[in-house]
């Protein structure tokens, strides 16, 4: 069962508290924008074998939004964090790379490059 | 390739059954293949068998990680129908359940396919309008189903609770000549036709790479060595996103975890297939016995064959309101596999960015019904470079805002 500790209220919160929000750090695009951009962020999707960064909502709970950091192949947790952040916090990537040296999702990765 | 028939089984009864043969052979991969299928599900296998019935291309190599049919196809709950809302759909389901109706006789497999008749429950308004409104579009399509009122799906499934606490049997979706068959059975029917042909079936061997020189697919790097080829197609479910990754191209596509699970075997108490699509599970009856049960996908990305307990909870609790019987049975097994969901919950079976590389995926939760349609018009579009079939399943569909819209059409598309 999926455990996540809700980053602003601290419960460790089992899967039926939750609500899964899909990918995290997706830029939005609005009016003005091309059909590329507008076909990227609405379906192209990471959808990657290993770290993975989503938003989940801590729904039967405080209610609040967050992101989680997990890994697809072994479905290990490596941490959660605020949602008013562009990109995961340097504590989370290094606790990601400790686990998966070599890492890399999106434009975000261990840094060792 | 020696055929089944009863003639067969009596003059093997009499030698003890020392004459029957392997179904396929297990060969070690060639250098270089016309076409390279990867996956060796039921897709896979319809794909390669098509492209030799149909187009006498032969020089062909299934290339599969584990065992055939070892992924979805062998994990689904075998639910055959073609009663979808959008045109496009309907016309490839159907082909693929029409070819079902036949399939044992064209392997000369038995895939123990039982049209006994599908039922979709509308348990709310909504359902009612948007059931009503499929029945009509699937007139106009030629597929025949039909509008049927509560008092008819009692007397087609006596154990079902027409009067719920909370979801009361309204109606129904009912489609006669829709069914099930066995899933194993499709995917070594199609293997052994196709080795029968002399196409090359690997098993235990995983593609890690794929080689593109030019824009143009070259070939594949496996576990068991490089592999050339001329063209190649992708059928790997959950997998293909990291397929696509191999081949430098992206997909709108999220892998997550889809359950079933089957009861203890018990007598005989419902001869069609029920699916509650509002409570999200949908149940029929094996030929063993045991109660067949589905339910909804995980709402996160997965991709170890599991999923989460609560959500098998959920489908049976549903279920039980609807059909309390259900509360008495026992649970024997549970699993779950990878399923493949795009943006309109629609397939991708398509040209891509890489020449001659074709993919098929997207199948999502409900490609085992398609699996004889899909290779049929894959094996056109990679022979020919195009299919009727297929035109509007194209990858470009996202780009041009002409989806294929059957997440309203089904809820839940088993
Ligand atoms: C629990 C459950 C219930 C379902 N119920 C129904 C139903 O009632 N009706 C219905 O119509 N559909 C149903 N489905 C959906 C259906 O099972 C799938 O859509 C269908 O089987 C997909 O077939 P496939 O050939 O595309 O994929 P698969 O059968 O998954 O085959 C893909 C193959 O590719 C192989 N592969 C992956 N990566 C690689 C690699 N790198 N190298 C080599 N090989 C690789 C895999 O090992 C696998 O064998 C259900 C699915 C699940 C999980
Ligand atoms: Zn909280």
């Amino acid at each position: 069962m999926l455990i996540l500790e809700c980053p602003y209220c601290g419960v460790k919160a089992e899967e039926t508290e939750l609500a899964a929000g899909g990918e995290a750090h997706l830029k939005r695009f609005g009016p003005g924008s091309d059909e590329d951009q507008f076909h990227d962020y609405l379906f192209m999707r990471e959808n990657p074998k290993g770290v993975h960064f989503e938003r989940w909502r801590h729904a039967n709970g405080c209610g609040k939004w967050f992101h989680a950091a997990r890994c697809t192949t072994t479905l290990e947790v490596f941490g959660t964090y605020s949602a008013q952040t562009y990109e995961p916090p340097q504590e989370i990537k290094d606790k990601i790379t400790a686990k998966r040296p070599g890492w890399s999702w999106r434009e975000f990765s261990d840094g060792a490059k | 390739m020696k055929r089944y028939s009863a003639f067969a089984v009596a003059r093997e009864a009499l030698r003890y059954h020392t004459g029957w043969e392997r179904a396929w052979r297990s060969p070690a991969p060639k250098p270089h293949y016309d076409v390279i299928i990867v996956g060796a599900g039921g897709h896979g296998l319809a794909t390669a068998y098509y492209l030799g019935k149909n187009f006498g291309i032969t020089n062909v190599a299934v290339i599969e990680k584990g065992w055939l049919g070892g992924g979805n196809t062998g994990r689904n709950t075998t639910i055959i129908r073609s009663n979808y809302l959008q045109d496009p759909s309907a016309a490839i389901y159907e082909k693929a359940r029409s070819l079902y109706e036949t399939m044992s006789q064209d392997l000369n497999y038995n895939v123990m396919f039982s049209p006994r008749g599908v039922m979709m429950l509308a348990q709310t308004e909504h359902e009612i309008r948007g059931y009503k409104r499929t029945a009509h579009a699937n007139a106009l399509q030629g597929v025949q189903t039909e509008w049927i009122e509560p008092a008819r799906v009692k007397e087609l499934v006596p154990i079902i609770n027409l009067h719920g606490p909370r979801y009361p049997v309204l109606g129904a979706l009912w489609q006669e000549r829709a069914g099930t068959a066995r899933h194993d059975a499709v995917a070594w029917g199609y293997a052994r036709a196709c080795s029968d042909m002399g196409m090359d079936i690997i098993q235990q061997c995983e593609v890690t790479g794929v080689r593109v020189e030019n824009g143009r697919v070259a070939g594949v790097e496996t576990s068991k060595g490089a592999i050339d080829c001329e063209k190649m197609g992708m059928l790997v479910a959950g997998n293909a996103s990291h397929l696509a990754d191999m081949a430098g191209f992206r997909l709108p596509m999220e892998s997550v975890a889809l359950q079933a699970l089957v009861s203890e075997p018990i007598k005989p108490c419902m001869d069609v297939v029920v699916m509650a699509n509002t409570v999200h599970g949908y149940m029929s009856q094996s030929d063993k016995g045991e109660m067949v049960i589905g339910g909804g996908t995980d709402a996160a990305n997965n991709y170890t064959q599991r999923g989460s307990f609560h959500h098998i909870e959920e489908t049976v609790r549903a279920l039980v309101e609807t059909f309390p019987m259900v509360s008495r049975l026992k649970m024997l097994r549970q699993w779950g596999g990878i399923v493949d969901v795009t943006g309109d919950r629609s397939p991708l079976i398509s040209k891509t960015p890489v020449d001659n590389c074709f993919i098929n995926c997207g199948w999502g939760t409900g490609g085992f019904k398609s699996i004889p349609g899909s290779g049929w018009a894959m094996a056109e579009l990679m022979a020919t470079g195009h299919s009727p079939l297929t035109e509007e399943f194209s990858m470009n569909r996202f780009k041009e805002g002409k989806f294929i819209d059957e997440s309203v059409a089904a809820g839940v598309a088993h």
